[in-house]
Formats: C-alpha cells, structure tokens, sequence
C-alpha cells in the first residue's frame, strides 16, 4: 500500500505540472487554476486507483463515469484523461482554444473519457442520477461519482436531485463535495455558508462521510469506503484548500482564473519537483 | 363554412398513448414527468410498466438532469411538463445538457400556446416555439389533433436527436385521420389555392380552412398548407408558395415574434422577398378564459385570417 500511494501522489504531482503548464504556455489564455488544483488529489485517486474505465474504449457501457459538475475545474479532468492515455498529453496545450477538442468546459462526445456536459453549475448532480438510474435499470455494476464545488451546491437544483438520489436509494452514485470555501467573487462564508453541510446532505437521505481531500490515503479509504453503504447514495465531503500544492496560490482567490507568468511558472515547477522528492523519499 | 367536432381526447392523452405503443416495442423508451405523468397521458403505461414511467416531483429542472443521463446511457426519452415550465424554467437544462450533446430526449410541453385557457397566463406559453426553435438542432412540432399526434410522436420516435413537440390541455377539434402522413421538416397541403397562401399548424388548421370556406365564397383561391413543423421548416414549401401565390400569411397560435411567422419570413427576406402577414398574438399576454375564447380576443379568429389574406391580397396588386 505504502507503494500504491507513493505512485498515486507523484501522478497527482504530475497532474498539477500539467495544470502550471497550461496555466503557464496553454493557447487558450487563462484557465481556472485555483479550482483545477484543489480537487487534484482526489480526481487522482479515481482515475487511478477507484473507477474502472478504458482508455482505448471510452464508451465502455460497463465503465464507471465521472462528471465534473464543478466543470471549471476542466483542467485537472484533462490532465487526467491525458495522463490515462484518452488523448495526447500535447492535446493540453489546445484546451479553451478554437479548433481544440478540449472546450471551455467539458462536453460529451467531444472529449474522449468526458462523460457528460458539465460547466453550468448545479447541473451535474442530476445527470448523475439520470446515468445511475440508466445503469441499475440495465443491471450494471458500474457506480457514478459528482465531483461538486462547494459555491456550487449554492444552487437549488443540486438539491433537487439530491432529494431524488436519496428518497431512490441510489447507492450506485457518489458525490464529492470540493470543500475548499472560496467561490468566484470570494470566502463562501462571506457570500453565503453552507453549514451545517453534513447535516443537509443526511437531511436528504445520503449517506455522508467526510475526508481529506488532500490526504492520499485518507482520499482512498474513503472512497472505497463509499463504495459499501447499501439502499443510499454516498456524499463525501472533502475538506480541501484551493489552489492546493502551489504555495503563492494555496487559499489565494485571485488565483480563481489565472495565467502563470514564467517567473512563476519556474517557481511552481520547483515546488512541485520538491514535492516528488519528498514522496519518494517517503517524508509526503 | 365547414364545421369541426370537438375530439374526446386529447392530444396529451394521444401522446402518452402513442410513447406507450412505442414503449411496448423497444425496452429503450423511458417517459418521464414532473409530476406531470398523469397529465401527459402516461398513467396507462405508468399502470402496465411503472419502472419505465418515472414521475421525479415537481423538479423539471431536475428531470433534464435525469433525462440527459438516461439518454447518456442508452435510453430513448420521453420527458414532459407544461410548456411555460420546460421551454422557460429548464431551458437551460434542455439546451446545455440534451441539444448540445444532441441527446435522444423528446420533450413534450403541455398546454402550450393559449392552451391552459383558463389556468390564465402563468399556465400559458405562446413563446414556446420562439424558444424552442432557436436551439441548434432541436426539432419543434405542434400537432393539430389526436390522430395527427400518434402519428408524429412515431415519426419523431425514428429521428436521433431532441425535439419539443407542443401539446394542448383540452380537447382540439378534429382535422386529421389515422391516415394523416408527417414527414419531418415537411409541410402538408391542405387546400389548392393561386391567390395566396395560409400556413397553419395546431388549432389553427381547422379556422384556417374554414377560412379557405368563407374566402371560396367570395371568389377567392387560397392555397392552405399545415406546417406541423416549426422547425426544420419545409424552405420549399415556402418559396413554392411566394413564386406561385404572390402572397403569404402565417396563422398560429403563438407569439407572431420569431414564431411560425418569423421562420416563414426569415426564409422569404433572404430569398425572395413577397408580401405576408403574421396572425398570432400581437406581443401581448393572454389572460383566462376558453381557448376558443382567447384565440378570438387576441387576434387569431377566422375573421382575422380572412382579413389578413384580403389585406395581403390587396396589397400584392
């Protein structure tokens, strides 16, 4: 295990590269940094480790899928599907640019290993619960995991469907609440708080754990953990820090949407080397 | 002038029985409702297979979400509310999520036009096919009675992609037959005339023929095509009719801005400009009463068709 992480957080490192890189020489100027980093590590352990999907068959019916609600954040879902193998690494540099397979923000059929339509906010928990209904109508054992923001929950509809996943027992379906507590114009609790979180999530019928969402083995604990619970839809609440992994852009909101000067670009990059190191010397 | 009776049915009922028919054909059809199920005419099939009808509460917004993941998945959908609710409030929803990936979801807008009558204006939407119609590659359709709505629903059924197909609330009166044919994109001629052209879909069929009567009477030759498609728009049909009429009114039972008649005049200003006139509501609300009612007060009487077919008549010499 202690080697499955290791490997784990340096794809997670690898990931947030790609991430500064677009930041940094990307075609379609500045992308949402702060959002992509904070769900990383968990986005990582999914990929990774967690869901079933095949790069050389991204319509696999039998896969497990993933949106993205908080689609924003498209940079660490590309990274991803470019470190799996979906499309070129190069590809990444195209993204938010005219001609790229890679929009603005994720779009079904456009994007190998994209899984749905995501971007406007509160959208994506009910095509979650469209897919988990397709797929234990069809007697399939694949699960579906929402990735949401936080500000985003701040949306009527995603209770809409949490009210349906929980009152179906939907317990092929996992959200993931980024926790990180900045939205676009600033401090969630300075705009409008969501607490108590946990509450409302159990208050709707789920099933609600909560986990670090930057501690490797915390992240796949929990969400293998989520797998288990039988007749209800799993939410985990992840606590995270936005902007995670780059320490001028950690819990700094002016990096919501940014583009890495060289300067910086070269400093994140020393970071994020020393990061490695530090992995693989067993210290992170 | 011909008379028209009153249907028992309506096409609301017409539409959930025909998803049910076609249902009972291909496990992939699903129907959903926004506590709309029973009132989209989906209580039989909901009774014979509950677990393809799926009623998601009052939540249209919630049940594009559902309806885009199901077709996602493999599912042909059938979803539906009231119009003002599926062309308005899960706009968003229908657009991003189901026209954009062009998803297999068929939606349904009950009580569209002036249809919800009495129900008064929050119930009413005679925006709907201006909406609706603005969405890339969605289709939009407005059947005019019960045997024409089993038949487009099948049709539709045949076509990869979304659709709004706009349903009334009570009653229509009877035009068509079970032998009616509907292609998509294609207009039906109705009645041959030189003197002008009527396209009319809906609940305007019946006034417009019975237009075509009062017209014939007084020695005038009007040709009447039933558009049941809004869009694709049948462009032929349209142009056919300015080269061999001269003259050109669109009759519906919606907004004149961007509607029937606003596709009908995109097509004749950028190819071959011909006098024609709008019947519909005038950029204004409805209010309550009977749709009959309505359809008289605002401007969309058999009355008003003659008159804007003499007027356009008048105006071509």
């Amino acid at each position: 295990m202690e080697n499955e992480l290791k490997r784990l957080k340096k794809i997670a490192i690898q990931i947030r590269r790609d991430i500064i890189e677009t930041a940094s020489f990307g075609k379609g100027g500045a992308i949402h940094v702060g959002p992509a980093l904070s769900s990383a590590d968990i986005v990582t352990a999914l990929y990774f480790k967690i869901m079933h999907v095949d790069p050389s068959n991204p319509n696999w019916e039998d896969r497990d899928r993933f949106i993205l609600s908080k689609g924003h954040a498209y940079a660490v879902l590309y990274s991803a599907l470019a470190e799996k193998g979906f499309f070129p690494r190069e590809e990444l540099m195209t993204a938010r640019a005219l001609n790229s397979r890679l929009q603005g923000h994720p779009v079904l059929g456009k994007t190998p290993g994209v899984d749905m339509v995501s971007g406007s906010l509160g959208n994506g928990l009910s095509c979650g619960v469209g897919i988990a209904t397709a797929l234990k109508m069809q007697c399939r054992h694949a699960r579906v995991y929402v990735m949401l923001g936080d500000g985003e929950i701040q949306e009527g509809m995603v209770w809409e469907a949490a009210m349906y996943a929980g009152n179906h027992g939907l317990d092929n379906l996992t959200a993931i609440v980024d926790y990180n507590h900045f939205q676009s114009c600033g401090a969630e609790n300075e705009i409008m708080p969501l607490y108590p979180l946990a509450d409302k999530w159990r208050a709707f019928g789920w099933q609600v754990m909560e986990m670090n969402g930057h501690d490797m083995a915390d992240i796949v604990r929990g969400l293998s953990m989520a797998k288990e619970f039988a007749g209800r839809p799993v939410c985990v609440i992840a606590h995270t820090v936005k902007g995670k992994g780059i320490s001028f852009i950690e819990h700094n909101n002016k990096w919501h949407v940014g583009r890495c000067t060289m300067d910086q670009h070269t400093q994140a990059m020393k970071e994020l080397d020393e990061q490695e190191t530090a992995v693989e010397a067993g210290l992170m | 002038m011909r008379s028209f009776e009153m249907e028992q049915k309506t096409t609301r009922d017409a539409f959930g029985a025909a998803v049910y028919d076609l249902a009972k054909e291909d496990p992939s059809i699903i129907a959903l409702g926004a506590d709309t199920t029973n009132n989209l005419g989906m209580g039989p099939m909901s009774q014979e297979i509950p677990k393809r009808v799926i009623n998601v509460g009052i939540a249209e917004q919630n049940m594009m979400g559902i309806a885009a993941g199901l077709a996602a998945s493999g599912y042909r959908v059938f979803a539906g509310s009231f119009a003002p609710f599926v062309a308005m409030r899960s706009l968003e929803q229908f657009r991003t999520f189901i026209c954009y990936p062009h998803l297999n979801v068929k939606v349904a807008g009950g009580m569209g036009g002036l249809s919800a009558s009495n129900e008064g204006v929050t119930h009413q939407c005679p925006e709907d096919f201006t909406i609706m119609r603005s969405i890339p590659g969605n289709v939009v359709v407005y059947p005019a009675d019960t045997a024409s709505c089993k038949v487009i629903v099948r049709e539709l059924n045949k076509h990869d992609g979304p659709a709004y197909i706009r349903l009334g609330k009570l009653p229509f009166r009877k035009v068509f037959d079970e032998n009616y044919h509907f292609e998509l994109g294609k207009a039906n001629l109705l009645e041959e005339g030189t003197d002008a052209t009527i396209f009319c879909n809906g609940t305007t069929v019946s006034r417009s023929l019975q237009a075509f009567d009062v017209l014939r009477e007084e020695g005038i030759s009007v040709r009447v095509m039933e558009m049941p498609c809004i869009k694709p728009l049948d462009e032929e049909a349209v142009l056919n009719a300015a080269e061999e009429t001269g003259a050109i009114v669109t009759v519906e039972e919606a907004t004149i801005l961007g509607a029937l008649g606003g596709a009908v005049a995109e097509v004749l200003g950028e190819n071959h400009p011909t006098i024609m006139k709008r019947v519909g509501l005038n950029d204004c609300f409805g209010e309550s009463g009977e749709l009959e009612e309505l359809m008289d007060k605002y401007g969309i009487s058999v009355e008003s068709i003659v008159s804007a077919v003499k007027s356009v008549i008048a105006r071509k010499r």
